[in-house]
Parts: C-alpha cells; structure tokens; sequence
C-alpha cells in the first residue's frame, strides 16, 4: 500500500464518516453541515484520483452553491430546527436497503477494480474535458443550458405564486395584528406562509 | 499530481494551527465571569424579546441562493471553454453564445417578472 | 518530488508570513490614512508613527474575556470563524510573490502551490469563506446576526459570480487555468509594442467589473451595509467578543489583502516589471517588489473608497451585482473570446486595437447609460397603485376608514 492509497483510504473514510453522521445526526443543521463535508470529502476523493478541476468544481458547486442552498432554506423557513424533529420510523428498512445497496456494489466494484494502485490513475486534463464537452458533446450541453432555464424559470415561478410586487419582509407584528391586514389588496409573501395565512382571514382571497 | 497539493496541506495546518492556537491562548490567558447579561442575546440594551424560530424571512434570500447556484454552474462552463476556445474556434464562440443567450433569455425574463427586486 | 523538503516548507512560510505582515500592516494603515482623511490623526503613540498599533491591539484581544452567550449553538458559533481564517489563509496559495530565487543552490518559485487549476481554486476559496459569514449570524441564535448574517451572505455570493465571469474574461485572454501562464501573457503586450501586457488595459470592462466585486465581496465600504453598525448593530458578528472577534477583524482584513493579491496578479501583471538591467543575483528582489507596490497601491484603493464613499443601500447594491455587473462582464467574455479568436486569423494589429476600442466604448456606454436606470428605476417606482378610499356615504369597505372615520368624528 503506497501513501498515495493510504491518503485515498483517509479521504474515503471521512467522506463515509460524515456521511453516516448526515443521516444519524439529531440536529437538522449539523445533518447539513456534515452534508457540506461529505461533499468536500468527495471533492477529495477526486482530487486523489488525479482530477483536480472535477475537484474544484465540486468544491465550488456542490459546497459552494448547493449546500449554501440547503443551509438557507433550513435557516429561512420555520423548519423545526433542534432536536425534536424528524425522526422516521422506516430507520430499520432504511439500513437494510443501504446495507444491501452497499454489498451489491462492493461485491461488484471489488473483483472488477481491486489490487490496481490509485498512484496510476490519472485524471484528465483541462483541455481533454473542454474538447470532450464543447467539440464532441456538444448537443447535450446546448440541451443542458435548456435545463438550467427550466430550472431558472422554476425557481422563479415557485417563489411568486401572483402577479405584481415581490416578497418582503413579513413582519412578525404585522401578522399578529391579523386585523390591520385583512384588507390589503396585495399581500406580502413569505416563505413557508401556508399556515398563518390563514390565521388572517378571507380578505385578499388565495 | 496530488503532490502538487501537498504545500496546501501544509499551509492548511499552518493558519489552522495558528487560529485554533489563537483561540486556546486567548481562552487560557483571559478572564472568564460569565454573568446573566453577558450571556443574554444583544437587543441594544433591552431584554432580548424576538424568538428566531418566529423570525420570518423574505423568499428573496433564497431565490439569490438559487439563482447564484444556477449562474455558478455557467460561469464553471466557462472555464474549460475558455481553455480550448482556441482549438475549437468560431465554431466554439457560436456554441458558447447559445449557451449564454438561453441563459440570458431566462435571465431578462426573470428580472422583467420582478425576481430580482427589492433585493 | 525533485526538491528537497524544505523548499515546500520554505515556500509556505514565506508566503504564509509576508501576508500576515501585511495585513497587520493594513490595519494600522487603515487607521492612519482614514483618520488623515478625516483631519484626525490616527494611531501616534505606540511606537513611531503609531505602528506598532496592531500589535498592541492583538496582544489586548488576548487578554480579553471570550464570553460565549447562553444561547449559541456551540460547535458551529466556534467554527464559523475558524473557517473564515483559513479560508482567507488558503486563498494566498497560489499567487506568487515573484519569480524564481535561488536559496542554498535550489531554484524554487515564491509560491506555495501553482496548480494547474490556479484561478479555480481562488474561487473554491471565495465560496468557501461565506460559509464563516451565515454559520456565524445563525450560530447565534438571535435576530441581528441571523438578518446581518443573511444579508451580508446573500451580498458576497452574488458578486462571487460577478467576480467569477470577470476572471473567464482573463482565462480566455491567457488561455490557460495556470497562474504563472496568466503572468507571462502579461509580459509584454500583444496590442501596443513595448507597453506592458497588464490585462488591465485589453480587459477594461472586466477589471472594472472584477473591482467593484473585490470591494462588495469583502464586504468593504460602500458595500458594507451588511455590518453596518447603525443598521444591524454588527450584524453577523454581533454575539462575538474577545479572540473570536478578533478572528473575523483578521479574516476580513486578510481578505482585502488576499483580493489585492489577486486582482494584481490576474490583471495588472502580478510580480512582472522592469529589472533594470540589474545582475541576477540582485534582481531576484526586484519582482517582488513590484508585487508588493502593486498590491500596496490598491490596498491604499480599498481603504480610499472606505473614507470617501456613502454607503450603498441594500437593494441598490444587489441591483448593482445582479443587473449590471454580471451583464457586462456576461458579455464582455464573449467580446474577448471574438477578439482573441480574430487574432488568431490574423487580422492586423490596427484593426484589432481599433475594433477593442469601439467594443469597449460601447460597453461603457450602456453601463453609464443603462446602468443608473436599471438600478435606480425598479425601486423608486410608487409601490403600488394607491389603496382607493371609499366614498363616506358608501358602506365602509375596510376597517382602515372605518377607524379613520371613528377617529375624526367629533
């Protein structure tokens, strides 16, 4: 065993670490901080099979951008944060499938790909991955700019359920005082808003 | 080329070593007289009142989050194009502005439907 | 490896230590230039001309309580500024701060890593670092750092993708990921003979674009309505004290230093210069030094903009990163990538520099032109059409008149 795959088995072994901690973790927040590191603990991985821009890119991404993404959703909505939420009652299924899940691939990956060295392996350079995606691939990635406007235009229409001005800020006060806001012609939208908006009345109509 | 990274890793231990260092003298050598008021949240000299789990937040924050997650993406596609644009040639300029212009269609719709407002 | 192992441990002390000076530096310059501007000044005491301010000040930061409030959520309020630190610290990992030098018969560049993917790893970095900023104001479970923490994270990722596409601008110019390849195409210009290269002056737009986000992504005046202290007390550092505090002081003074750094060297040339005609033995100095007056000179920029500019309003701001800077600097990059790909038919030098003038005009016309519009136009529009107040003799259609009418009612 090379110190190339000793550092490999490190990186592998904090990935799997915080990602057992993601799913057995108490407390909604950390379960997405260990989110994040799992992701930077792939973006490792990567970053010893030799592919260094995969490695970066998952860094400023994954971590930088999907699970910033995560964190303000947890932090913005009302989601019950601390230790008396989620717990599901599928825990012993949900081993079962995973443990299953995690067999079959290494009873598959082991005998394919065991015994090879990871100092061989070596990742493709900047110019191999820009030839292969814009000369070769080239209509896959014209088709995935039309899904990142699908998902523009999603997000868009999922954060405004009408037409006419944007969210702002929900004042707590203003939503207590029901009685102030019951005649408003245009309402002010909030995130996760389904419940107290109720608590204000017919006025406006939804 | 992992070997590469190795002053990264060493530079890592250095400042992580220095900031944690910092922290354990900073608590070693200070005082410590914890009294109610230290430990009450700051409201400029009034009794704390606002409960964050209350607090409620405007969706613009998380449509930023979002759309900064989707121009992220574009602007990574950027950099491997920006490499071999000169193998690729017009034929690689052509291809990169269609990507751009969808993206900057659905950009000028969303700042027309007033997404980005009030931001 | 083919060095010894004490080039690599050389190399990141070096760097690690010269910008932690120089942040040290900054924070009693900071003090003395404001004050100055202000007909104060500064700093005088501790040492000549004050400057051993900083030092004096850290060694307080130590002796100072570090009181954790009672209802912070531990692990996470102590990390936050940790990862700011480092995060500030990793970013210097690729600039270098001159040429080669040679120590003990070894050749070694000053810099602690030059990756293949250099510029791509200072924006892992940038992402990196907001991370401190949100963990911090939700950490403290208390509403100022919740909203300043938010706000001010909100701000810096939205200029990250300006920052972002005005590198693209640089990668398309150079051609190549690799730091020391940007610094050699900065040489000598391809455009005027024996000017220098800086890809300032090709890339104008998008070293405007690249500024503007430097200063709004470190969170600097006049973009820094996010901490502002008569806003949100200090916004996501509000429940800090002690050495924590003085963990994000360092960190956002490590990141003025750390995007003087970069701009520098992404487009003004990093350590290039004229040596002079000097002997190597002595012109080894010389790189670094331009280095250290490039990044010294925009470092005076930074703390320039703090003491003359009003402060920028929040939705101003993002209209700012959002509506104009990432249009332009959008577009700039396909305007550079036409022009490099007309170099590379051939098409004369002239024309080139005629047709990039033209280009670049044109861009800072729309940006005067559109630009104060587009930012000003949106949110100084009346809100909403104006609530119709019934008729008296109608029947009230909202309580609103109806407690008007209780009210004036004799």
């Amino acid at each position: 065993m090379t110190a190339h795959d000793l550092v490999f088995v490190i990186v592998g072994l904090v990935t799997a670490v915080s990602a057992i901690l993601v799913v057995t973790s108490r407390h909604l927040m950390h379960a997405a901080l260990y989110l994040a590191l799992t992701l930077t603990g792939i973006g490792g991985v990567f970053l010893v099979l030799g592919a260094g821009f995969i490695a970066l890119v998952q860094v400023v991404v994954y971590v930088g951008a999907v699970a910033v993404l995560f964190l303000f959703g947890l932090m913005l909505t009302r989601a019950p944060i601390g230790r008396e939420a989620l717990d599901s009652q599928n825990r012993g299924l949900g081993l079962a499938v995973a443990g299953a899940l995690f067999v079959l691939l290494a009873a598959l990956i082991i005998p394919a790909f065991g015994g090879e060295s990871t100092a061989e392996v070596t990742g493709p350079t900047i110019e191999a991955i820009g030839i292969a995606i814009f000369a070769d691939w080239v209509l896959p990635f014209e088709v995935l700019s039309m899904l990142l406007l699908a998902a523009l235009i999603g997000a868009i229409l999922l954060a405004r359920r009408e037409a006419g001005e944007s969210g702002t800020e929900a004042e707590v006060t203003r939503i207590e005082m029901g009685e102030a806001l019951a005649d408003e012609p245009d309402r002010h939208e909030a995130v996760g808003t389904s419940a107290p908006a109720g608590e204000l009345g017919a006025g406006g109509g939804r | 080329m992992l070997s590469e990274y190795l002053p990264i890793l060493l530079l890592f231990v250095i400042a992580s070593a220095f900031a944690v260092g910092s922290l354990v003298v900073s608590s070693l050598v200070g005082p410590r007289a914890p009294n109610p008021t230290k430990l009450a949240a700051y409201e400029s000299g009034n009794e704390p009142l606002a409960d964050v789990k209350g607090t409620r937040f405007s969706v613009k924050f998380y449509m930023v989050a979002m759309l900064f997650l989707i121009f992220d993406i574009e602007a990574v596609f950027l950099y491997p194009w920006a490499v071999v644009l000169r193998e690729l040639g017009w034929f690689g300029l052509v291809n990169m502005t269609v990507f751009v212009l969808v993206l900057g269609v659905a950009f000028v719709y969303e700042i027309g439907r007033g997404g980005l407002e009030w931001d | 490896m083919d060095q010894p192992l004490w080039v690599p441990i050389f190399q990141t002390l070096v760097v690690f230590v010269y910008f932690l000076l120089v942040t040290a530096v900054l924070i009693w310059a900071e003090r003395r230039v404001v004050a100055r501007m202000q007909h104060r000044v500064g700093p005088n005491r501790v040492g000549p001309f004050g400057a051993l301010q900083t030092l004096v000040d850290g060694a307080k930061m130590f002796f100072k309580e570090d009181p954790t409030p009672g209802m912070v959520n531990n692990p996470v309020y102590t990390i936050a500024p940790l990862v700011g630190v480092i995060a500030g610290f990793l970013s210097i990992a690729v600039i270098p701060l001159g040429f080669d030098v040679t120590l003990f018969g070894e050749t070694f560049p000053l810099v602690v890593a030059d990756l293949n993917v250099g510029v791509l790893w200072i924006l892992a970095m940038g992402s990196i670092h907001v991370y401190s900023v949100f963990l911090a104001g939700w950490s403290s479970n208390s509403p100022y750092p919740l909203l300043g923490g938010i706000r001010s994270s909100a701000q810096m990722v939205s200029y990250e993708i300006a920052q972002g596409l005005a590198v693209a601008s640089v990668v398309v110019y150079a051609g190549s990921l690799r730091i020391s390849d940007i610094i050699a195409g900065q040489q000598t210009s391809t455009l005027i003979e024996g000017m220098p290269g800086w890809y300032a002056i090709p890339l104008f737009p998008a070293f405007l674009v690249f500024v503007i986000g430097m200063v709004a992504e470190a969170g600097r005046p006049p973009f820094d309505l996010a901490e502002a202290e008569g806003e949100l007390v200090g916004g996501f550092h509000t429940e800090y004290s002690g050495m924590r505090f003085g963990m994000f002081m360092l960190a956002e003074f490590m990141n003025v230093v750390t995007m003087s750094a970069i701009v520098v060297t992404l487009f003004l040339g990093g350590p290039n210069g004229p040596t002079f005609g000097l002997p190597d033995a002595i012109a080894w100095v010389l790189p670094i030094l331009w280095f250290s007056l490039k990044m010294i000179g925009f470092i005076f920029f930074f703390i320039l903009l703090r003491g003359a500019l009003p402060r920028y309003r929040y939705d101003r701001l993002m209209s700012l990163g959002w509506k104009v800077l990432i249009p332009i600097a959008l577009v700039w990059v396909l305007v550079t990538a036409g022009f490099v790909l007309l170099a590379e038919e051939g098409i004369a030098t002239t024309v080139r520099l005629v047709l990039a003038g033209a280009a670049g005009l044109l861009v800072l016309a729309l940006l005067v032109t559109a630009g104060p519009a587009r930012l000003a136009g949106a949110s100084d529009r009346p809100k909403r059409a104006p609530i119709p107040t019934p008729a008296p003799d109608r029947a009230p259609a909202s309580r609103h008149v109806e407690r008007d009418r209780e009210e004036v009612a004799p």
